[in-house]
């Protein structure tokens, strides 16, 4: 710890930590205790990582560190320093989403929303993984190893089980996953009403 | 979490330096920092030793491999020579809680990550683990999910570790620096312990001792291999019972095995009677059959978990058919 901050400090076990998140230098002085989440929660104001168990048990926490995807509630913010984090906040350019976020929107990926930003940040690191062509335990043979995996619904499945979704997308969600992995952009049998639908509906 | 001091360093003798009675190693943190959370485990100093330079994976003169116990389960098992060499070793990690948690867990975290009692994590229930001399929770209470060999009146938990079951059927050894600057290894064997009348101690490591590498023995399973996980639900769940098989065949015969389970003691248990049987025979079924009757003929279920023997008899059979006919 630096000497000066040492002496200034009101805690003794007051740390200080200087990591990148979304592209940003950002430095925290915290108390030893503080997990990556409340400091992103409550530190930095980006409360779009959502905390669902704080125990590792949901993946609501989910974000991706150094191009891997970890849970921030068990990561000691102490751990981060020089860290590059990546949030649900940072994976839109400008105004444009994310494809992986557009394609949760067009599948309805979600119903109350909590468990999404877990999801999707999953769901984007995943695509690296297959490329990089990582086995999962339902991979038949681990012996037999090749980039950029095409995933089946089981690999998905088992590879997106990480994050949980207490009302049960689960279906839609490996829909969006499949449209930006695989170009699988089959719709459910609804569709959204169009313009001319919707402005017929409202002259009734 | 009652406050700690918290000590990152990249240099291993700095973290052996900082040692206390008092103080954790910390490295993937996907453990500890849970059970300091609940109040299980309360340091007033964590070592962030996870920088440490323990992160290779490398071969040996002799074929073997070395990896390193700061390297992340996810990496350990997607590395291509151990996908290779050692696939059940893969498979088995590949089987453990999810890619988010697997990406922070290391190798060296995950041999000493402690059981997943219900009574340990809960504070208020008696636990001779978490406190010695207050009694054993489980022992009349809820056990459906504890040991049914090797188990003692002070505690009957299991070990979680899915890797472990696959190192006890490989053969591992591991190394560890000693506070003093010297090094030992431990046979895998004798590094997790029985419960006897010390079940707050999970493994013979003395204190302050830093795991540093994970030896592993010749790769000879790699021919056919399987790690058969039953658990309460599909993925993200801790084994009820599991089977790590690996074995080689010559001549239509099993001419060398490993076979190891998780769930069903204080410490991954070695087949051994089973393994001995099987050398030399055919790779039939009626054979696994009598082989999985003789691995489970000494166990001594409780009130809530006598559903492991079956399940455990029937894992072994499956293990072994799935290992049989794994590639074709
Ligand atoms: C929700 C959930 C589900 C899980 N499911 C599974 C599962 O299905 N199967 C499974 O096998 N595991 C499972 N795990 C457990 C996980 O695998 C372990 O928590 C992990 O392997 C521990 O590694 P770590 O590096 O995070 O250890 P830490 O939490 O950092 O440390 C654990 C312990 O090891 C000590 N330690 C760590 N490194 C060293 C070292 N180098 N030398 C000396 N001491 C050291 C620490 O002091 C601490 O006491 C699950 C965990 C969670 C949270
Ligand atoms: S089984 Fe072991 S860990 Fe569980 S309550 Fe008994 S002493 Fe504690
Ligand atoms: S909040 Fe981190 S896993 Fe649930
Ligand atoms: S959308 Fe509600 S928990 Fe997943």
């Amino acid at each position: 710890m630096n000497e000066k901050i040492k002496k200034n400090s009101f805690l003794t076990n007051q740390i200080q930590v200087s990591l990148k998140i979304n592209a940003k230098n950002r430095s925290l002085t915290l108390d030893s205790r503080t997990s990556l989440l409340d400091a992103l929660r409550e530190h930095l104001e980006l409360n779009g990582t959502k905390k669902g168990c704080d125990h590792g048990q949901c993946g609501a926490c989910t974000v991706i560190m150094n191009g891997k995807r970890q849970l921030s509630c068990l990561t000691l913010a102490a751990t981060c320093e020089g860290a590059n984090v990546l949030t649900i906040e940072g994976l839109a350019k400008k105004d444009k989403m994310h494809p992986m976020q557009g394609a949760f929107v067009k599948h309805d990926g979600f119903q109350c929303g909590y468990c999404t930003p877990g999801q999707i940040c999953s769901a984007v690191a995943l695509l690296q993984e297959a490329k990089d062509g990582d086995a999962s335990y339902v991979t038949a043979d681990v012996r037999n190893i090749s980039k950029e995996l095409k995933l089946s619904e089981e690999e998905i499945r088992e590879r997106l089980s990480g994050n949980i979704c207490r009302c049960g997308a689960y279906n839609n969600i490996v829909q969006a996953f499949k449209e930006v992995h695989s170009a699988d952009d089959e719709m459910p049998t609804w569709k959204f009403a169009t313009k001319m639908q919707m402005k017929s509906a409202k002259r009734k | 979490m009652r406050p700690f001091t918290y000590t990152g360093t990249t240099n291993r003798n700095e973290a052996l330096k900082a040692f206390t009675t008092t103080s954790h190693y910390l490295s993937g943190g996907t453990n500890l920092v849970d059970l300091m959370k609940e109040h299980v485990e309360q340091p007033d100093q964590l070592i962030h030793v996870k920088n440490l330079q323990y992160n290779g994976i490398s071969k040996n003169k002799d074929g073997s491999y070395t990896i390193g116990a700061m390297r992340s389960n996810a990496d350990t098992a997607n590395h291509k020579d151990i996908r290779l060499y050692y696939p059940l070793l893969s498979m088995a990690m590949l089987s453990a809680a999810t890619a988010q948690i697997r990406n922070m867990a290391t190798n060296g975290g995950n041999l000493l990550q402690r059981t997943r009692c219900p009574y340990f994590f809960e504070t208020s229930m008696p636990c001779n683990k978490r406190e010695p001399e207050s009694g054993c929770g489980a022992l009349n209470g809820v056990n459906d999910q504890h040991a049914i060999f090797g188990y003692s009146d002070n505690c009957i938990a299991t070990h979680p570790s899915d890797m472990c079951v696959a190192l006890a059927a490989i053969g591992a050894t591991v190394e560890v620096q000693k506070v003093d600057g010297g090094s030992r290894k431990i046979d895998l064997e004798d590094f997790h312990r029985l419960p006897g009348d010390k079940p707050e101690k999970d493994s013979n490591l003395e204190p302050g001792e830093l795991i540093t590498h994970i030896h592993l023995a010749k790769p000879e399973l790699s021919n056919h291999y399987a790690y058969v996980k039953i658990r309460e639900r599909s993925s993200y769940a801790f084994a009820l019972v599991s089977v790590a098989a690996g074995f080689q065949i010559e001549d239509e015969k099993i001419s060398k095995i490993g076979l190891a389970m998780g769930g069903v003691a204080h410490k991954p248990w070695k087949l051994i009677e089973a393994e001995e049987f099987l050398l030399g025979k055919k790779p039939i079924e009626s054979n696994f059959g009598k082989a999985a009757e003789l691995a489970m003929k000494d166990a001594k279920p409780f009130e809530g978990n006598r559903y492991k023997v079956p399940m455990g008899k029937n894992a072994i059979v499956r293990a072994l058919m799935q290992a049989n006919n794994i590639g074709e």
